[in-house]
């Protein structure tokens, strides 16, 4: 289907750019691209991947807008507080871009669902806030064979890393298992200042569209971090394990599974 | 007098910076490589640019012809990805 006038206009910074073009915008239209979490790292991600035109995005969160999400998570305004994040952010990504049609899945993502939810999609996002989910969407991706960007922020840092399936090592090779629970503070108890998430929630969703587009090279196989105290950008490289439990030659783990949960993380969910 | 065949034709006389080239890229991404289109473009900003600007993505320009009427036509051979 052509672009109309409309679409030429919204879409021309894109389409100006050799790397993208009337084809690239093309496959950012059809494109599917999860978002789990519509937190510090899922709002500029949603929203930078609705204004790009991604033609299809999910989201899926269970939790309401509380006051104390709006210091960083942007997609969702003062009025919102109450109501689902998920509808929050579907109706500030169809104010921006009316082209885009959002899923939005109010729901807790784990093992028993998460297979299912993320098998209509290209690419993920995983905008979690804690180690049990980051485990959890690390090894339905691996299982899924669906690539997906990973990140995590505190304080004042962040981290992401990109896996694509057969081309690199998984979140697992590098980290094995989550910290016991409650051993490391989550966003919630530690702080967090906002725009450490619009840095790396930009950073996935840029991600998502080089993926899209196939252009430049992705995160595989480095861990990038930074630190806006130092400011610092540190790329380093990961090792990819062969005995991964997940992504070796000989994985142990075949179907996802949930560990338990940080007793705080729970409450008001 | 012409050593070239137009395949198709595309009009940017109605759009101003950036969506001239915008409407030009949409165009030239519609032929097949090595087919030749001729864009009408306005005197001015646009007859400075464009040619620039598609060659600048590789493509061939053969020619510019001077309308006599404020408009140019830029004929252009595409090129591959």
């Amino acid at each position: 289907m052509a672009f109309t006038d409309a679409q030429l206009e919204r879409y021309s910074r894109h389409i100006l750019l050799s790397e993208v073009g009337v084809k690239g915008q093309k496959k950012l239209q059809s494109a599917k691209v999860l978002i789990i979490g519509a937190g510090g790292l899922g709002a500029p991600a949603a929203l930078y991947l609705a204004a790009a035109g991604v033609g299809t995005i999910g989201i899926a969160d269970a939790d309401a807008v509380d006051l104390s999400n709006l210091q960083r998570q942007v997609i969702h305004a003062t009025p919102d507080v109450g109501k689902a994040k998920v509808i929050s952010a579907k109706e500030t990504m169809e104010a921006i871009n009316p082209d885009v049609t959002v899923n939005a899945c109010r729901m807790f993502v784990n093992a028993g669902n998460v297979m299912d939810l993320i098998s209509g999609y290209d690419f993920i996002i995983d905008g979690t806030d804690n180690f049990p989910a980051k485990f959890l969407i690390n090894d339905a991706c691996v299982l899924g064979k669906k690539p997906f960007s990973h990140a995590g922020i505190i304080r004042f840092k962040g981290q992401l890393t990109t896996y694509v399936p057969g081309q690199g090592p998984c979140y697992r090779c590098v980290f094995k298992q989550p910290p016991p629970p409650d051993a490391v503070p989550t966003c919630r108890q530690a702080g967090v200042i906002g725009a450490v998430g619009g840095v790396i929630g930009s950073l996935q969703a840029m991600e998502a569209v080089k993926y899209i587009l196939s252009k430049g090279d992705l995160l595989t196989g480095f861990l990038l971090t930074y630190d806006a105290l130092k400011m610092d950008f540190r790329k380093i490289k990961l090792p990819l394990d062969k005995s991964c439990a997940v992504c070796g030659e000989h994985p142990a783990i075949l179907a996802p599974f949930d560990y338990e949960q940080a007793v705080c993380d729970l409450n008001g969910h | 007098m012409d050593d070239f065949e137009i395949d198709e034709t595309a009009d940017i006389t109605d759009a101003v910076c950036p969506l001239t080239f915008v409407k030009a890229k949409v165009a030239l991404e519609e032929l097949d490589d090595g087919q030749i289109l001729s864009i009408r473009l306005n005197d001015g900003e646009p007859v400075q640019n464009i040619p620039r600007s598609v060659k600048e993505e590789g493509h061939q320009i053969l020619k510019l012809l001077d309308n006599g009427d404020g408009t140019y036509n830029l004929i252009v051979r595409k090129a591959g990805d």
